[in-house]
């Protein structure tokens, strides 16, 4: 363990990283389904940053082509025109409009990804037993100990259908930061829990940020959900995709609950839900027309 | 489900669980309808249409008592088992392969499917005469008809269940390093293992429905020409009865051949819960 701390920088999630990493820069990002011409449009231009060591959440109406861009971004689909760079290297671009996914950006997805075959522990040892940087040994020493901290103890030989749906996400996120990925793509992950189970997975997840200070990109549709989590909030247009307006969000970190009932969140909120609200009636209009 | 549930149970508690009473009630109740039907004319004054000419089962337990001290009658059973036996592993070996590599293979799905779902409506029993003649024994061509009756079941099994495998998992998978091979083996294997179990499950009851019917038609006729237990099988048993008048024999041998499928479904069904236990209700 101790050993481990000090190989090459690799830092040990727990330990606040000094130097940050996991900063993405989505440059003219363009994607088409379908033919190139006539196709359907679904990102449209689409420029910002995901500042390294911050929390980044992208709000807009369901199927406005946001969960299109974090596909780019893991390597699952391909761009039709634009760049991706990850730390100052391309992820993909000209020439490779399709990146390599790969363990440096770990997706948690909308409904939970958990292989139900393997029991938790099995599922958080995964990673690294795969790309062969721990032995299993190492890898389920660090997992148990992860899952400690994430406060899993006690459901590692579960599988993941014996266990809820809000402790399967927290398995989820521990087995994605095994990995030590730069980044963490998060879409829609609470889309499916009630709200009681969502407000302690809200603070589950700033926990484990504050712990481990990892890139976090977050998709949602949940405008209060982005405003409580994120450093910033970037409000996207309808299909076709495309940041309306970017909002870097004042409230002081670490934040619990409380953030929500302060003056502050609400002032944020009023300024936000009617470009939300804007997009939400253009968004249903289009699809009445389609109709 | 609730079979599946009630093996997983211990012995114990399953005795005196109120599903078990139940089924106690309705086989008692069952055998008491059968019995009175059968005997309807004597102790009614009136027939009940078709159970008054099934022999009670007074008179088949006892058929039953004398049969099973046949060796005859235990060597029916064994040929027909060693039958089925053959055919469905013959099934498991190559079907299951076969339906990975369909699901796995585009290309190989587009060559292999087309000419698999114009064989895969062809009851097996249409078989019978066709692999009578391509088969050089007797045996083998009873062994072949058996073979095709779990077959397709099995493959079509595997390729619905391996083509249902959640698209995230291979993205999770890709992303976490994963090679082809990892792939294959722990994400598509695992991933298809229940409908394995399923097809698996489904396949061998149709082998039983298989074998017997093969048996009546080729095993009887070979027995009858070659003389001896040639042939053979609890199909020949059943149509020798029929043949010889024995109508307790039939329902003796009717019988045998339910509880012999349900054996060898409760096994499969238990192997199959030792094989996917994430499955299991908790």
């Amino acid at each position: 363990m101790k050993m481990m701390a000090v190989d090459q920088g690799k830092a040990f999630p727990g330990t606040p990283r000094t130097l940050r990493r996991g900063h993405i820069r989505i440059e003219d990002a363009v994607k088409i389904y379908g033919p190139q011409n006539g196709g359907i449009l679904a990102v449209d231009h689409c420029t910002f940053d995901v500042p390294a060591g911050e929390i980044t959440v992208v709000v807009g109406p369901s199927g406005c082509g946001k969960t299109t861009l974090l596909n780019a971004i893991a390597g699952f689909h391909s761009l039709s025109a634009g760049a991706i760079y990850l730390d100052e290297e391309v992820l993909c671009g000209p020439g490779r409009l399709k990146a390599e996914p790969g363990p440096d950006r770990i997706v948690v997805f909308q409904n939970g990804a958990l292989f139900p075959w393997k029991t938790n522990i099995d599922n958080v040892t995964f990673g690294p037993i795969m790309q062969g940087t721990m032995t299993p040994a190492q890898a389920y020493e660090k997992a148990r100990h992860m899952m400690a901290d994430a406060g899993l103890r006690g459901v590692e030989n579960n599988y993941p259908g014996e266990i809820s749906s809000g402790v399967r996400r927290r398995v989820e996120i521990v087995r994605a930061l095994m990995n030590d990925p730069k980044i963490l793509l998060l879409d829609e992950p609470y889309r499916a829990l009630d709200s009681l189970t969502k407000s302690v997975m809200h603070e589950a997840l700033l926990d484990i940020f504050y712990r481990t200070r990892v890139t976090v990109f977050f998709i949602t549709h949940d405008l209060e959900e982005a405003i409580f989590l994120g450093h910033r909030v970037i409000i996207m247009t309808t299909r076709p995709c495309r940041p309306k307006k970017v909002l870097d969000i004042d409230i002081p970190h670490p934040r619990d609950y409380s953030a929500l009932t302060t003056k502050r969140f609400r002032e944020l909120m009023d300024e936000t839900a009617m470009a939300v609200h804007e997009e939400a009636i253009k968004a249903f209009e289009a699809g009445e027309m389609e109709r | 489900m609730v079979r599946i549930k009630a093996t997983a149970l211990s012995a114990a508690t399953f005795i005196t669980g109120e599903e078990f009473w139940r089924g106690c009630v309705a086989i008692v109740c069952f055998l008491l309808f059968w019995q009175i039907g059968s005997r309807s004319v004597d102790w009614l004054g009136f027939a009940v249409p078709a159970v008054s000419q099934i022999p009670p089962p007074t008179a088949v337990s006892h058929q039953l008592y004398v049969l099973i001290q046949e060796p005859s009658f235990w060597y029916s059973g064994y040929l027909s088992s060693v039958r089925v036996f053959e055919g469905f592993a013959a099934a498991m070996v190559i079907g299951i392969p076969l339906g990975l590599a369909m699901a796995v293979s585009r290309i190989f799905f587009g060559i292999a499917f087309p000419v698999f779902e114009v064989l895969r409506p062809i009851p097996p029993l249409a078989w019978v005469p066709a692999s009578i003649i391509f088969w050089p024994t007797q045996e083998l061509s009873i062994a072949f008809v058996t073979f095709l009756g779990a077959f397709f079941t099995i493959v079509i099994n595997v390729i619905g269940g391996a083509q249902a495998i959640d698209i995230r998992y291979f993205q999770a998978a890709r992303s976490m390093g994963s090679s082809n091979w990892d792939i294959f083996r722990r994400i598509i294997l695992p991933g298809t293992l229940p409908s394995i179990v399923v097809g698996a499950t489904v396949g061998v009851g149709i082998t039983w429905a298989v074998v017997v019917a093969a048996e009546m038609i080729s095993g009887g006729g070979s027995a009858g020409s070659m003389g001896g237990a040639a042939g053979g099988g609890l199909g020949f048993f059943i149509w020798n009865s029929y043949v010889g008048g024995s109508y307790t024999q039939i329902v003796a041998g009717m019988i045998t051949i339910g509880i012999a499928g349900y054996i060898s479904s409760a096994l499969l069904r238990k192997v199959g819960d030792w094989l996917t236990p994430w499955l299991a209700e908790p």
